[in-house]
């Protein structure tokens, strides 16, 4: 290792708030990018799921009103 | 290989492809990311003009190389989606454009932070930083460009015209630091002859330039699979691959 203690590494003889401010705003902006489209992701899978669900118990309930309801 | 083009154009083989190949690639892109960052912080020597801050080329360098090199990616998916109106090339042009956008963003706020202890300023409007910020328009201008239609088919079309006129810009980029006097620095890289860099500093550089190539083809695969779980929501193969 370069530095010789923790304070140094934050200090980084008076470059410490550029590099670490450099370092901070792309490790935000990764995790941002990685973290959407999984959030979007599981939504839209999510939303299938459900919409899906919808459909098998509709066309439970069809099946099922189809067996009584008198023929036209 | 042909075969393996024709596969790419078909979404459930590329739903099945990317799943896989994302389950490899986050865990090795975040231990890279983290093994050349701290590589690079820590155990890096300083240099001996710039002292600490050039610390910031390891992520410097990586996103903004990563951002030109995804424009190409980005105009050849647009050119395949004109010529072959292949719908996944359309998919690919449009995955590409938020994550190019991210790396130039990258590239220009660690370039304006490294300027100020180095330059002491900011910004300039100097010939490299310039044609950067272009490229940053030209990512966003893709991704407006697309939402801007309603006819989807249109938008696509309009956008991979977009992207491939955009791609002037990239030789500019590479050469503006020759071909202008800028207060940029030329490339410490060369892949014909000796680079201007230490070993000791080289290798978590390269290290981080491989991750943050992972990183793009990540990024990319994910918002892939996100449309393709859009606007396939209707199909019986998604429907059972989310069973």
């Amino acid at each position: 290792m370069y530095f010789e203690s923790a304070a140094a590494v934050w200090h980084m003889e008076g470059h410490g708030p550029y590099v670490w401010a450099a370092y901070g705003i792309t490790a935000l902006v990764i995790i941002l990018m990685l973290v959407m489209p999984l959030l979007r992701s599981r939504q839209m899978s999510r939303a299938i799921h459900t919409e899906e669900r919808r459909r098998d118990l509709a066309q439970g309930r069809t099946s099922e009103e189809g067996q009584h309801a008198p023929e036209a | 290989m042909w075969t393996f083009v024709h596969k790419m154009g078909s979404p459930p083989w590329f739903y099945r492809f990317a799943t896989i190949v994302i389950r490899w690639l986050l865990p090795t892109v975040l231990l890279a990311l983290l093994a050349g960052s701290v590589w690079g912080l820590l155990y890096a020597p300083p240099d001996f003009r710039q002292g600490n801050s050039y610390r910031i080329i390891y992520i410097h360098v990586p996103a903004a190389v990563v951002a030109l090199a995804g424009y190409y990616v980005m105009a050849i998916a647009g050119l395949v989606s004109l010529v072959w109106k292949i719908k996944m090339a359309d998919t690919a042009m449009r995955a590409v454009a938020p994550v190019g956008a991210a790396l130039t963003f990258v590239a220009l706020v660690t370039g304006a932070i490294w300027g100020k202890p180095t330059w002491g300023a900011w910004w300039v409007w100097d010939a490299r930083i310039t044609s950067m910020l272009i490229l940053f328009f030209l990512y966003l201008g893709v991704m407006a460009l697309f939402e801007a239609y309603d006819d989807k088919a249109a938008a696509a079309k309009a956008c991979a015209v977009l992207s491939l006129v955009g791609t002037v810009n990239i030789p500019i980029i590479y050469k503006s630091v020759d071909w202008w006097y800028s207060l940029h620095q030329p490339a410490s890289i060369k892949f014909t002859g000796e680079s201007a860099i230490d070993a000791s500093m080289l290798y978590p550089l390269l290290l981080m330039i491989g991750a943050f190539y992972g990183l793009f083809a990540l990024l990319v695969l994910l918002n892939m699979k996100a449309e393709l779980l859009g606007t396939h929501r209707q199909s019986a193969w998604l429907r059972s691959e989310l069973r």
